[in-house]
């Protein structure tokens, strides 16, 4: 199982992830309509991309009255089917995180379903912020940049 | 792009800035904003999907741009985009930038005088609208098609990503063509120390990327050591660090970042603030400044002296300051010797040598809006390619190539850089996926062609004529001292008189009635 993979420290904040994902599911480019979203803090320049985390018990599963939404447990997609949604919103103010939302004609919901397993928002990113890994790698990079430290330490000799 | 008439010297101005404001301003429907005539009081301007208000910026006057920007975001929209002018704009200093997000620039031309003219302090766009393009799937083919062109080339996907543009310091330092203290010279022996290398190590935080980029060129810093410890902000990017580095003679990159900063958020532009500290100081030295102009040593040097500099420049302070904030060309000619501003049609000119780089000297001479090396970027061809750049064969169709891709490329708000690896054919991809308009690179040069004569024509009616296709005495008279182009001098009349043939103008650099025809603006004379 795939997920997505956020590394803040790589984002430079171009949005590109947003108008492919826009463009992807929309076929036009409008930052509104992309369910990745990056927030910028210009006060020390960060970059900060969100996208729906897939929850295993997910609060938009629970509210919706309809079964619209509903966990895939084989692909751990959290899926949206528009033809039974009834537009009440519930998941939108379910979900703690903002990442299921209205579109930017304010009548359709729409969520991150991870491009089918091939998500435009990695293919865009060059800075490499975004990355779609095995689920057991998804922390990898983390631990190798913080154990990089440990191994300067040592292999100079010094003491742990 | 701003387009005015320049603040600076009445020509046919206009400066681009990356950043995100473009699309965003897009997206509320609009596609160019016209600004007539002057408000009685300081204004800004506020455009969302809830209509067009000018609103009151009396209590926004006199504040910084990065502030500026962050209060009207908070008074309009938390992802609002945002212009502003700093100061220096609202005191009218003809080098005053404009700022977008408070930290990307309009640099050039004095744009920035031009809003402080009509009491505009700032624009704040928020669009909730789609952008279509004609043609889908050729569009995403064209982009990618672009973007891996982009990443395999060894400036936008190499040295360009990971230094900035400041990888330029070394490279043009290396074939002796960065001019150095007020181009005395043109080698910095200490390029190392002002080099996006030590940048890189030295300050670097992250890179930022404007809309969509690749490349991400962008660059957030901080100042770790020394007297400005714990300033933060964007840049400097390799034209501001020669402004303020080679050309002053300073090697302290702290001190050049710090310049850099100010420039930011007063609104100044940093090629000419450098430029004009530069000429301050030689100005100085040579004596015919009087010392008690000088509230300190303007040397060359002295990093002390270009921070404070740019701080009285910024701030218009004393007699000095308000000299500074006019540019180098009223500065020198203030002290009856206007020879000393390294100026083409008042606007200074930028980090590359025109003894050294041939062709890149006609560039200065006849772009449309004062010396600019981006109109017309032979540099890609005479250092970063094949081309001699000694050599003055070929240096006016090569200047004209370039500035006629660089008028159509600008037009369609894809940064410059991309024609580090992208070529006319790529962008005509681009151009014709996105509006359905069928454009052949041969088609898309004539448009940029036209748009080169049409600023001519305007700039002839302004009144400039074949004398201010020049370049500062320096330049054709004082062989560089040191260096790998030592003995070098430019020599610009035959590249003129072959970049008027090449254009298809008489031997005055007028358009001749053929060649408007042939582009279809007859109707313009």
């Amino acid at each position: 199982m795939k997920l997505l993979s956020i590394d803040v420290s790589k984002c430079t904040g171009c949005r590109a992830c947003e108008y492919a994902c826009s463009f992807a599911h929309a076929g036009e480019f409008n930052p509104l309509d992309s369910r990745i979203k990056i927030s910028e803090f210009l006060d020390d320049f960060v970059f900060v991309p969100s996208v729906c985390t897939q929850c295993e018990d997910a609060y938009c599963v629970s509210v919706c009255p309809t079964n619209a939404l509903t966990k895939n447990n084989e692909t751990g997609v959290v899926e949206f089917n528009g033809d039974k949604c009834i537009g009440c919103k519930q998941c939108v103010i379910a979900c703690p995180w903002g990442s299921i939302k209205l579109n930017h004609t304010a009548k359709e919901i729409i969520k991150c379903d991870m491009c089918g397993g091939d998500p435009e928002c990695v293919k865009v990113c060059q800075a490499k912020a975004l990355k779609f890994v095995e689920v057991e790698d998804a922390v990898l990079d983390k631990q190798h940049r913080n154990a990089i430290y440990y191994k300067e330490i040592a292999s100079t000799g010094g003491a742990l | 792009m701003v387009i005015t008439k320049g603040a600076l010297n009445g020509a046919i101005a206009c400066s681009n800035s990356g950043g995100h404001f473009g699309s965003e301003m897009k997206r509320t429907g609009f596609d160019m904003i016209i600004i007539e005539g002057k408000a009685a009081k300081p204004v800004y301007l506020w455009i969302s999907k809830n209509g067009i208000e000018l609103r009151d910026a009396d209590y926004l006057w006199g504040k910084p741009a990065d502030e500026v920007d962050k209060i009207m975001k908070e008074n309009t929209h938390p992802e609002a985009c945002t212009m502003e002018i700093g100061p220096a704009g609202e005191k009218l200093s003809l080098i005053a930038n404009i700022t977008f997000d408070g930290h990307r620039a309009a640099g050039r031309t004095g744009v920035g005088a031009v809003a402080g003219a009509k009491n505009l302090k700032g624009i704040a766009v928020r669009g909730n609208l789609s952008v279509k393009v004609a043609d889908n799937d050729a569009f995403l083919k064209a982009s990618y098609e672009a973007r891996d062109i982009l990443s395999k080339n060894a400036f936008s996907g190499g040295g360009g990503a990971k230094y900035g543009s400041a990888i330029l310091v070394n490279v043009i330092n290396s074939v002796g063509g960065i001019p150095t203290r007020n181009a005395h010279d043109s080698y910095f022996p200490e390029a190392e120390k002002i080099s996006g290398e030590f940048l890189t190590k030295n300050n670097l935080v992250r890179n930022e990327g404007c809309d969509s980029c690749s490349i991400a060129c962008g660059r957030v810093t901080e100042i770790r050591d020394g007297k400005y410890k714990g300033e933060h902000g964007v840049g400097p990017e390799y034209e501001s660090i020669w402004a303020f580095g080679a050309m002053c003679g300073v090697s302290d990159l702290n001190a050049i970042v710090m310049s850099n900063y100010l420039c930011d958020r007063y609104g100044l532009d940093t090629i000419s603030a450098g430029s004009t500290v530069a000429c301050a100081m030689d100005l100085y030295e040579s004596g015919y400044m009087p010392k008690e102009d000088a509230p300190f040593p303007l040397e060359f040097g002295s990093a002390d002296a270009l921070v404070n500099a740019v701080e009285l420049m910024a701030k218009q302070e004393g007699k000095l300051g308000k000299l500074l904030a006019q540019g180098s060309y009223r500065l020198a000619e203030h002290y009856g010797h206007s020879e000393l501003s390294m100026s083409v049609k008042k606007q200074e000119f930028p980090a590359y040598d025109p003894r050294a780089i041939k062709g890149i000297g006609l560039e200065y001479a006849t772009s449309n809006r004062g010396a600019c090396h981006v109109r017309g970027y032979t540099v890609a061809a005479e250092v970063l390619g094949k081309t001699d750049r000694i050599k003055y064969d070929g240096k006016a169709e090569l200047v004209k190539i370039f500035q006629n891709l660089t008028a159509a490329l600008d037009s369609t708000g894809i940064c410059l850089f991309t024609t580090f690896g992208l070529v006319g054919e790529n962008i005509a991809k681009l151009y014709s996926a996105a509006t359905g308009v069928n454009c052949s690179e041969a088609e898309f040069m004539k448009i940029g062609e036209r748009i080169w004569n049409m600023e001519k024509l305007f700039n002839i009616k302004a009144g400039f004529t074949k004398e201010d296709d020049m370049l500062p005495p320096r330049m054709l008279k004082e062989p560089i001292k040191t260096g790998p182009s030592k003995g070098e001098v430019e020599e610009l009349d035959k590249m003129l008189d072959d970049y008027y043939k090449a254009r298809g103008w008489d031997e005055n650099g007028i358009p001749t009635k053929e060649k408007l025809k042939e582009l279809e603006i007859e109707n313009l004379i």
